[in-house]
């Protein structure tokens, strides 16, 4: 019953929930918010090296890349060439080459540039990658960048980092109902009732960052996580009742004390 | 001798090699990758490729983050 894993590009996860590396207080809060998370994809940026001061921990000694499978991000990018030149860089550092593909189209929102975002898809399908785009939570470039070659797509619930949760919940249905490809939804959660949303409309994954680092928290909210995207998944297979207008009662109807009064007269 | 090194001025002894970089500057090869003049050098090939006056090197490596910071 719980055999359920999340399949993209013909690889496995056991969990839907996919976690981001910005922002935790220390490293080791974030490897207690990751174990806590369950999560075993976990996206990181690409940066230059500070090469005045090496005194900074690296990153890759706080994540067990035995355990999870590292995601690289464009996040940063502004323009297709930049994210089609990070996403290759981040491929040389040999771990993976997935790139979750973000080309931000506005500092204010953050909101992805869906053309740039897809002319980059094409490019880093055509030169073997797998690619994962963020992008609007909107049908139609979902479709586009399916059809690129996507290997998923990554519809925003709100915009990066504001907490807001599923802004557009009828469109990221339609997105799920019409795309072959898995649908993850990426930013935008605030609490863990957001992602249970998302996998309730039938997102195969839900990932975040900011959600779970900047919380007071961490680790317990991880957790927290964890549990929303299980029973929104949960829920989305069950299979929800449908809406009513009305009441509709649960317990029988008839045979009860208060039915004979209302008569006036026993049967 | 003068090169571009992400991004900055940096002053080199001479020419040498990407590997020779590396070492100089304490950064473990495996965790990064590198790039000479645009071009992405991979990493059998560090030893072998050298960094000359005016050269353009860049040094990336994975840091935290989920989406959409800004560049700095």
């Amino acid at each position: 019953m719980f055999d359920d894993p999340l399949v993209i590009a013909g690889r496995s996860f056991r969990s839907r929930l996919i976690v981001g590396t910005g922002k935790y207080p220390s490293n080791a809060i974030m490897a207690d918010a990751h174990g806590a998370s369950g999560a075993d994809m976990i996206t990181v940026a690409v940066r230059r090296v500070n090469v005045t001061d090496r005194s900074k921990e690296s990153l890759l000694d706080y994540i067990d890349a035995e355990r999870v499978f590292i995601l690289p991000n464009t996040a940063g990018c502004y323009t297709a060439e930049d994210a089609i030149r990070t996403a290759h860089l981040a491929r040389e550092v040999g771990l993976s080459n997935w790139v979750k593909l973000e080309v931000i189209g506005d500092e204010r929102t953050l909101f992805p540039d869906n053309v740039a975002l897809l002319e980059a898809t094409r490019v880093l399908v055509r030169d073997g990658f797998v690619v994962l785009p963020y992008t609007n939570d909107d049908p139609i470039i979902c479709r586009k960048l399916e059809e690129a070659g996507a290997a998923a797509v990554m519809p925003l619930g709100a915009p990066i980092g504001s907490g807001l949760g599923i802004q557009n919940v009828n469109n990221i249905r339609i997105i799920r109902e019409q795309s072959k490809v898995p649908v993850i939804v990426d930013a935008g959660v605030g609490v863990p009732s957001d992602a249970a949303m998302a996998m309730e409309l039938g997102a195969d994954g839900v990932l975040m960052n900011t959600a779970i680092a900047l919380a007071q928290d961490p680790v317990v909210m991880a957790a927290a996580m964890k549990l929303g995207v299980e029973a929104g998944r949960l829920a989305y297979r069950a299979g929800r009742i449908p809406k009513r207008m009305y009441g509709s009662a649960s317990s029988p109807v008839s045979g009860t004390l208060a039915a004979v009064a209302a008569s006036g007269a026993p049967r | 001798m003068k090169i571009q090194l992400n991004g900055d001025p940096y002053e080199l002894a001479g020419p040498m090699t990407i590997a020779a970089l590396l070492a100089q500057l304490e950064i473990e090869p495996r965790r990064v990758a590198v790039e000479h003049n645009l071009d992405i050098v991979k990493r059998a090939r560090y030893e072998t490729t050298t960094i000359n006056e005016g050269d353009a090197v860049e040094i990336v490596n994975f840091v935290g983050g989920g989406g959409g910071e800004p560049v700095r």
